[in-house]
């Protein structure tokens, strides 16, 4: 006697599941449960766009509402990856477009994006409502102007740190009258003035807008007239925050500020006046996010803000700020969750603010939420990573970034290894890394033991050896993305741990020790993977198997080769089965 | 072949109108440093996309003791859209144009290479194509099928075609941008084509 539940049942079930690893789990319970699965999912996140074919996927899932891509990886955010590479989501409209026509919500982490795609996006899927593109390229403000004509039901347009080729403002004009469910707009990236007037009006006739981040060109004097019109905003970008000192001004400024009672996220301010900064003090208790990382202002102005900010769980700022700010930090902002510094002249040998290691120490101290850090700073020693781990054991993600290339522990000139060693140790749930300063085999020794929950790492100029890869591959069990630049790793540690990398999501290695031989056997022999060789060198054929390759790039996928590769990128030891068919689809360019 | 039989003399007539600029021949100076540097037409070779200024594996370590820091490709990891939004000082230069009656400004800092360079002087002076001749990227205006070739003048005054170094190099030499008929450029393409 068999008992099964009724499909609504599972149906309604599986409505409770919501990330996408207990469905993909769920899924492999039996047939039933699969076929059922794949009928009612509803949110699709593909990591790597080339892991799969957009063909299997809308074969598997029929009845997808919202997908989320993403491209290129990781370090082309640093210029490492060569224009061209690929990340076309073209073929992927194409077929959403085919197949989805109730597709309601993109959203694109560094891929290329053509107008074509944003036209065939604003016309293909009548409720369309969320568009976000983080890091995308290739598209301009025509492809934006007929988003704003067609697509009715926007909701969400979210540029989050594009490159778009603006040849006018006037695309934010195309948004028609009857248009009026917008909810959120972050323009930040553009460049262009917009028209204001539109921009008002846009503003006036969107009683749902909650995110308004606008971008440099929009005037400090403005500001206030758009505030009063949407006083319901939560998170609010400001566009540059300098004008003439003018007291008509400052004062229409603080009252729209002081008008805005849901506001908790703030952020902009460009070229920042320090004198208008109090015209936020209204609004700082309220805040959860912060983000002052453009404004170029000395640490007594910024720490007058923060220092009102008891709320605060996110904190992005500039260098600027130095140790004495962030000990405000420390003591005021005690729900803190996030730190980022970014460093105002990264380019500088000698310091330029006086930001050392003990702004993390204090913040780490008197934060007793903090559970990710972003750190760009000049000095570091052993004593303050250690301190650091020791009193924030929750931390999640600790990313260092220590100017200097292999700068040692400033104190006693030795490795950083055991800092970051203990870091790991004591950081049991750690699940993103990135390392910086001197470091030997033996940092690596510390993390392929201790770090059992990390889940990215990333490495420069670090390590001796093949063993410091061999150590991070065959112990990090729940490593899924790993990228190395400028490290003697070689083909010993990679190809001993092929197996590895079909667990993983993708490994990048630059500058490093790998040859094409073995890029070859490891293409050759794992049909699972895609082992790209990027090198813009000339007459490639001629160098020696194994003369190292400037850049390489292996991730797992189910589609086999792509089509759509320039001619710097090389697939290897692949035959011409295993192809993924992508020439009825081209790249759109 | 060598740009020294070019018949650009070596004590050239004062140019008309607006420039104050004197042509020299490639390589020929009273001063000594830098000018090795200095590549002739002749010794062309390919730009590459993005303005990468060491993109030679071999070249990226850096040497602590060199005060000015050479770059490390994407290093510190610092996306370029934060370097570029970063920017206090605008980096404008006059663009002049032979034959066209005023000047424009560029904003050097906008651009992250010469392709994006270019593409922004196709959108400045909306009658130029950019057309890639023997791996030099040129102007062509397809009215009047002449080639408009982009040089500039370094902070030593001396005139260079538009390319030869390193990007971030040229955006720091560059105090302003002529884009050059091509017969006034050392005969241009008949030159070249030679080569």
């Amino acid at each position: 006697m068999t008992y099964s539940f009724p499909e609504e049942v599972l149906e309604h079930v599986f409505s409770f599941l919501t990330s996408q690893n207990d469905r993909n789990a769920a899924s492999l319970v039996c047939r039933t449960w699969y076929e059922m699965e794949r009928w009612c999912r509803k949110r699709i996140f593909v990591g790597n766009c080339y892991a799969v074919n957009p063909r299997v996927l809308i074969r598997r899932f029929p009845e997808v509402k919202a997908v989320e891509l993403k491209g290129k990886p990781h370090f082309a955010d640093f210029n490492l990856v060569p224009e061209g590479w690929g990340g076309f989501v073209y073929p992927w409209i194409v077929e959403f477009a085919r197949v989805y026509p109730w597709l309601e919500e993109i959203r694109l982490k560094r891929m290329v994006v053509t107008d074509e795609c944003l036209e065939i996006v604003s016309k293909a899927f009548r409720n369309f409502k969320v568009l976000i593109l983080s890091s995308c390229e290739g598209f301009s403000t025509d492809g934006l102007a007929a988003v704003a004509a067609n697509c009715r039901n926007l909701r969400v347009l979210d540029l989050r740190e594009c490159e778009v080729e603006e040849l006018s403002g006037h695309w934010l004009s195309h948004f028609p009258d009857s248009f009026t469910s917008l909810e959120s707009l972050n323009i930040a990236c553009l460049s262009l003035e917009v028209s204001f007037s539109a921009l008002e009006r846009l503003v006036s006739r969107s009683p749902n807008l909650k995110t308004l981040r606008l971008n440099r060109t929009v005037p400090l004097e403005k500001i206030s007239k758009l505030l009063q019109r949407a006083p319901q905003l939560a998170d609010f970008g400001t566009g540059a925050y300098s004008a003439e000192i003018r007291p008509d001004v400052y004062s229409s400024l603080q009252e729209a500020f002081s008008g805005c009672k849901k506001l908790k996220s703030l952020s902009g301010f460009w070229d920042v006046v320090p004198a208008y900064l109090p015209a936020v003090f209204s609004v700082c208790s309220q805040l959860t996010y912060l983000n002052l990382s453009y404004a170029t202002t000395q640490s007594p102005d910024l720490i007058k803000v923060i220092s009102q900010c008891h709320n605060l769980q996110r904190l992005v700022v500039l260098d600027y700020i130095e140790d004495m700010g962030l000990d405000t930090v420390a003591v005021t902002c005690k729900d803190l969750r996030e730190l980022v510094v970014f460093p105002s002249d990264p380019f500088v040998a000698d310091a330029n603010v006086l930001l050392t290691e003990e702004g993390l120490v204090s913040v780490s101290q008197g934060c007793s939420k903090l559970q990710s850090v972003l750190y760009f700073c000049r000095q570091m020693s052993n004593s303050a990573l250690i301190s650091i781990s020791k009193n924030r054991p929750n931390l999640t993600c600790f990313r260092l970034c220590i100017l200097e290339p292999r700068a040692p522990d400033y104190l006693t000139f030795e490795p950083l290894d055991v800092g970051f060693g203990s870091i790991v140790e004591n950081c049991k749930e750690l699940t993103r890394l990135s390392m910086s300063g001197l470091l030997t085999d033996r940092v690596f020794e510390y993390i392929g033991k201790h770090a059992k929950k990390l889940d990215m790492l990333s490495v420069a100029f670090a390590g001796d050896s093949d063993l410091g890869l061999h150590h991070v591959l065959s112990g990090c069990e729940s490593l899924r993305k790993l990228e190395i630049r400028d490290c003697p790793f070689g083909d010993k540690a990679l190809l001993a741990n092929a197996s590895k990398l079909l667990t993983m999501r993708s490994l990048w290695m630059s500058s490093c020790f790998v040859s094409f031989g073995a890029c070859k056997l490891l293409g050759q022999k794992m049909p699972g993977l895609n082992v790209e060789v990027i090198d813009e060198r000339e007459n490639l054929n001629l160098l020696p198997e194994n003369a190292p390759v400037e850049k390489v790039y292996i991730y797992r996928t189910v589609s086999g080769q792509r089509l759509d590769m320039p001619d710097f990128v090389r697939i290897m030891g692949k035959d011409k089965n295993g192809v993924y068919n992508l020439s009825l689809c081209d790249k759109g360019l | 072949m060598s740009s020294e039989t070019s018949t650009v003399t070596s004590e050239p007539p004062p140019t008309t109108a607006d420039t104050e600029l004197t042509l020299r021949l490639p390589g020929e100076s009273q001063k000594s440093e830098a000018k090795s540097t200095k590549r002739r037409f002749s010794d062309l070779t390919d730009l590459k996309l993005g303005g990468n200024d060491e993109s030679d594996t071999e070249c990226s370590v850096v040497t602590r003791s060199t005060p000015a820091k050479e770059r490390v490709v994407g290093w510190p990891p610092v996306r370029s859209h934060r370097k570029n939004m970063m920017k206090k000082d605008c980096k404008y230069v006059k663009v002049a144009v032979d034959g066209a009656p005023y000047l424009r400004k560029v904003d050097l800092e906008l651009y992250s290479g010469y392709q994006q360079l270019l593409c922004g002087f196709e959108h400045l002076f909306s009658c130029f194509t950019i057309r890639n001749v023997l791996n030099e990227r040129k102007l062509m205006d397809p009215v009047n099928g002449m080639e408009y070739v982009p040089t500039y003048e370094d902070k030593e005054g001396d005139w260079m075609l538009v390319g030869d170094v390193p990007w971030m190099m040229f955006v720091e030499s560059c105090k302003r941008i002529r884009l050059m008929k091509n017969s006034e450029a050392v005969n241009g393409s008949e030159l070249l084509e030679k080569c």
